[in-house]
């Protein structure tokens, strides 16, 4: 698979639901480098899954403009996919025919679509699962087939929203262990929306805390660990803290009740004792 | 253990699978035909008694003609001189055209009905009343809109089984998760493929079965629809051997028309099975 990466440049974006309503966020400004991981971090409500579906082009930004690689962005494209929450798997679809059903929408021929389905089958290991039917995968093999849907496209942007929030925390850890090594040995950018801090650290180059109403970027942090990123090291420990701070003094400056901000740690603390 | 060791027992425990899996499908043949041939055999039993009862009676006689050995004996004459296969062959032409006409409207409707929420709200009042009109009341406006009677017999089952079509194809649409279609845009689909390739397998469990319940409706329909001035098909040849007193003739049509049913209702319970993706 020859996937590169691409340079995102987003400037003065804003979003409101309705004309009169107050916007969801405004004046937001993103830039991200070719190849980078990023994590967007924030409470419900920030505003930070609005901001990853504008991205994908799923929806139309009330204000600002995006640029990839100095290309205007104004809809949806394969060349930036978006993994969900669910894996959203269409059940009367084989494993493989799931995979390729993007390549099938762009109308590429059978003998092609099939050998570049069995290599993102083989990426995300599920290559003896090709002619099994979807419902009888587990939800991280579900999650796990998504992914596949997602990368045999070849895109330049991987948008994640929450996609392993769903899954025990085994999977989970797996499952970001392996996309961030996929996205890293291809070359293709992450932006990861979530609420676990634990997850940004661990699949992240640079974190961005979002908060308030509307919402805005209010912290940035560089992720600057060596891969692969183990949860007991000492330096994700301590990045860990730093963020976790960043996001309780982002979440008070916000107003969130003290039982609110609790719940990312213990999100995270559940996650760490699983894996 | 050595590998040549394994690989036999591993070709061995495949083979003991395999038998299993033989056996249990042999054994679930058998089930199924004691069920089908014991069922229809009690059914022709209580037949049988019914008219034996009755014709103790030697006033009731002539009652022995309605008896299942004289339908049986019928059925061989009624084949072998044509009538059966020309009555399955017109009467087929009049439910299949009024079939097609019923899918092509109910299916597209019923995706606007569960697509569009404002279509659904004001096409629901008419629609609910048009759906409780008996389809035969239709038949005198039938008769004179229409200049032939085939034309008018085919609406008549038309407008019967549009309704259970549509409705099915509306339900099945609103079961339909709405991530799907943001998925496929999002993965670059065009509006003609979200019809073919998301909507269409998305629902043709549903659509199916309203077809399904469309070909039942269609089917009774079809019959009485015949007593009107056509002089082939099944309800012309029951009307007729009723005027004639050919009573074992009559049966034997009603035994036909029951099994044809049951024949097609099991094509689409079949297609049914094999369309559906519901685990």
């Amino acid at each position: 698979m020859a996937i590169r990466g691409v340079n995102i440049n987003i400037q003065g974006l804003g979003y409101r639901y309705s004309s009169r309503g107050k916007p969801t966020f405004s004046n937001l400004m993103l830039e991200s480098k070719r190849g980078e991981a990023l994590a967007i971090i924030g409470r419900s409500g920030c505003g930070k899954s609005t901001l990853l579906h504008i991205i994908a082009g799923l929806n139309r930004p009330t204000e600002g403009t995006m640029h990839f690689d100095d290309k205007k962005i104004e809809g949806p494209s394969s060349r930036w996919v978006m993994m969900f929450q669910a894996p959203h798997l269409f059940p009367w679809m084989k494993v493989s025919q799931n995979v390729g059903v993007g390549l099938g929408f762009a109308g590429w021929p059978e003998k092609e679509k099939r050998e570049r389905v069995d290599e993102a089958l083989r990426l995300v290991e599920l290559q003896d699962y090709a002619e099994t039917n979807v419902q009888d995968l587990s939800g991280g093999q579900q999650q796990r087939v998504a992914l596949a849907r997602s990368l045999v496209m070849e895109p330049e942007l991987l948008l994640l929203d929450e996609p392993f929030s769903a899954l025990d925390a085994f999977t989970r850890a797996s499952l970001q262990r392996d996309v961030r090594s996929i996205a890293k040995r291809l070359g293709f950018n992450l932006i990861i929306v979530t609420h676990d801090i634990d997850e940004a650290v661990l699949m992240a180059d640079r974190a961005l805390i979002m908060a308030g109403a509307p919402g805005k970027i209010v912290h940035e942090f560089e992720v600057p660990l060596d891969d692969p990123r183990q949860r007991q090291d000492p330096a994700v420990q301590a990045m860990r803290a730093r963020l976790l701070d960043a996001f309780h003094s982002a979440a008070q400056v916000a107003g969130a009740p003290k039982e609110k901000l609790d719940e990312a740690d213990t999100e995270s603390n559940s996650v760490s004792q699983h894996a | 253990m050595s590998q040549d060791t394994t690989i036999v027992a591993g070709n061995a425990a495949t083979v003991a699978v395999g038998r299993s899996r033989s056996a249990a499908a042999a054994s679930g043949t058998l089930y199924w035909a004691w069920n089908f041939f014991g069922g229809l055999g009690i059914l022709f039993a209580l037949w049988w008694l019914a008219i034996y009862v009755t014709t103790l009676n030697p006033a009731m006689s002539h009652f022995a003609s309605f008896g299942p050995g004289p339908a049986f004996k019928e059925i061989g004459h009624l084949w072998n001189n044509g009538l059966i296969p020309k009555a399955l062959q017109t009467s087929g032409a009049r439910l299949g055209a009024g079939l097609a006409i019923a899918i092509a409207i109910g299916v597209p409707v019923g995706i606007l009905i569960g697509r569009s929420r404002r279509f659904r709200e004001l096409s629901n009042s008419p629609f609910q009343l048009m759906r409780m009109i008996s389809p035969l009341s239709w038949e005198p406006i039938a008769v004179i809109v229409f200049v032939g009677w085939d034309q008018a017999i085919i609406f008549l089952i038309a407008i019967a089984a549009v309704w259970p079509v549509m409705f099915s194809t509306a339900a099945g649409l609103s079961k339909v998760d709405p991530a799907w279609f943001k998925v496929a845009r999002n993965l670059g689909a065009k509006p003609w493929h979200v019809v073919t390739q998301i909507i269409v397998p998305a629902i043709a469990f549903d659509v199916l079965t309203g077809i399904r319940l469309a070909l039942g409706v269609g089917w009774i329909v079809l019959v009485p629809s015949e007593f009107l001035g056509v002089t082939s098909g099944f309800g012309y040849t029951i009307e007729d051997s009723r005027e004639s007193l050919e009573y074992e003739k009559l049966m034997a049509m009603l035994l036909v028309i029951g099994a044809v049913g049951y024949v097609l209702d099991s094509i689409c319970l079949a297609l049914i099975k094999r369309y559906s993706w519901h685990k």
